[in-house]
């Protein structure tokens, strides 16, 4: 595959490189040096950093500014932009302010409902779906465009990804929404964190039937869990998260002071068996509150040193 | 429909604590099905102000009507010989009627005695849900006559999104997923090719976001 951009992690996916990925979220304030020291511990080991978008729905520093102290620090950033919040004046308007500094990578996505946060009172925007968000950046960067019609003075040079959610229902579909994203001008997907291998599997084979696998880098999402406690909640509380109930049972299987150990090797032995599942193109470590471990994942996982990239 | 709610009585009550004659206007329409607004309801609102008036040693008087509907001017005009007689009028027709009451009778304090709701359907008895928000350029079309934009929380054009569990919206383990309700509906239709189709982005400006609306037919004005 050709490059279409001056992204790092294209180039990499481009050039066959197993790409990893990792996010950092930024803090409940104003306090920058969150950001930094969290991309710190990671940086060496992972070809972009994602930054999130006031996930879950509770407000934080926004991920623009985040995603520019990285690239200020000389990381490659991945911007996670939703849109709940923004209509498409303020969407195309952030996605300006983030190429003026040559920001090159974009996740476009609908976002958590408000009702999940701090603010379930608020409004919604919702003036795109996630589908048109990407349409939207590749209009801008393929045809210099704005929506309205009118060029853009230096238009965004980006890598598009979305996200894919292989265990949500309807599970049929799951595929087909793929290929509608694909359809829709998304380059790359970061996955759901995938615990239930066997599905993700199944997912990629019809992935694969279609042909989609060749038309977009698919990274898989892992998480390392830290806890059983964690397991359950994510098995019952989190919508559409899929956590076996063995991976709960093993979580919960050993001593308490073990289990965030026990949690590392679920995670490590998850990407030793995604490797081979072809069509896999690399890994988003999402390692949620927890980024000092993913030095230790990607290590073990056979993923470092990460390859060199002009 | 339009389905609206009673106020709490202590509301209504904070409205009119200063008032000593009202009027209390029900509508036979919308509110009169979905049991918020309707001749019934004027009679318990009324008995239910006396009473509290009563508590406080204080007098009430209040006059019960129900028009046939408060969104058109002939109905209105039925109280227009009397409303003078009153300190207020309080409207349990939905926000509609309370405004048009309201711009009849400039000189008239009126107040809303339901807060209304929605459009929607009478899913069994008691129970309503909503089904329209009024758009302006309909898609039902495309998507196998399940609204996404009025049952899906997030109004996706290109749903479901990923929190879609057991045919269940993410945020509510009550509500149905409208994305599953449209694909389980292309399915039994035979369509669900019709699913692969990006819906494009919408243009907003017949809805709300455009300002307020108005339809004009011309070989209908006199």
């Amino acid at each position: 595959m050709n490059t279409k951009t001056p992204s790092k992690l294209e180039k990499i996916l481009a050039a066959g490189h197993l790409a990893v990925t990792s996010e950092c979220g930024p803090p409940r304030g104003s306090d920058g040096d969150v950001i930094t020291k969290k991309a710190e511990m990671i940086k060496d080991y992972v070809d972009a950093i994602n930054i999130t978008d006031n996930q879950t729905a509770v407000t934080r520093l926004c991920s623009l500014a985040a995603v520019i102290r990285l690239k200020l620090m000389g990381l490659e950033p991945i911007l996670q932009m939703v849109t709940r919040d923004r209509n498409r004046i303020a969407l195309q308007s952030d996605i300006l302010g983030a190429a003026s500094f040559d920001i090159h990578n974009i996740l476009c996505l609908s976002g958590d409902h408000q009702s999940f946060g701090d603010s379930p009172q608020g409004q919604n925007v919702f003036d795109l779906d996630s589908m048109q968000l990407a349409q939207t950046v590749r209009y801008m960067r393929d045809e210099g465009k704005f929506l309205g019609g009118d060029d853009i003075d230096r238009p965004p040079q980006m890598f598009v990804g979305a996200a894919a959610n292989p265990f949500a229902d309807p599970f049929e579909i799951r595929v087909r929404r793929l290929a509608k994203k694909v359809a829709a001008g998304v380059e790359f997907i970061q996955t759901q964190c995938i615990f239930n291998l066997d599905k993700f599997e199944l997912w990629m084979k019809q992935v694969r039937d279609m042909g989609l696998h060749e038309k977009v880098y698919i990274l898989a999402g892992v998480t390392p869990l830290k806890s059983a406690g964690m397991a359950k909640y994510m098995k019952k509380r989190v919508p559409g998260m899929d956590v076996p109930d063995e991976v709960v049972e093993r979580m919960s299987g050993v001593p308490k002071e073990k289990q965030p150990e026990e949690g590392i090797n679920i995670c490590v032995e998850s990407i030793q068996r995604l490797k081979e599942v072809e069509g896999v193109r690399g890994f988003h470590v999402m390692a949620i509150e927890w980024e000092e471990m993913v030095p230790e994942i990607v290590k073990r996982g056979g993923l470092y040193p990460r390859p060199k990239i002009e | 429909m339009i389905v609206a709610e009673r106020k709490p009585i202590e509301e209504i009550i904070g409205f009119v604590k200063d008032c000593k004659k009202i009027i209390i206007a029900g509508c036979n329409e919308c509110v009169t099905v979905c049991y918020a607004g309707g001749k019934k309801e004027v009679g318990i609102l009324a008995s239910a102000l006396k009473m509290a008036f009563m508590k406080e040693g204080k007098e009430l008087e209040v006059k019960e009507v129900t028009l046939e509907r408060q969104c058109d001017h002939e109905y209105l005009e039925e109280i227009r010989d009397i409303i003078d007689e009153y300190d207020a009028v309080v409207s349990l027709a939905c926000g509609v009627g309370v405004q048009f009451m309201a711009e009849k009778y400039p000189r008239t304090l009126v107040f809303p005695g339901v807060n209304t709701s929605f459009m929607g359907v009478t899913e069994e008895s008691g129970v309503w849900s909503e089904r329209c928000q009024g758009c302006g350029q309909c898609i039902l079309g495309q998507t196998a006559g399940i609204c996404p934009i009025s049952r899906c929380a997030k109004r996706l054009l290109n749903g479901p999104c990923g929190g879609s569990t057991n045919g269940k919206c993410e945020i509510n383990k009550e509500l149905d997923c409208a994305w599953q309700l449209i694909i389980d509906r292309l399915k039994e239709l035979g369509r669900l090719d019709d699913y692969d189709k990006l819906i494009p982005i919408k243009d907003w400006s017949t809805e709300r976001a455009g300002g307020p609306r108005k339809v004009v037919r011309e070989d209908l004005r006199q």
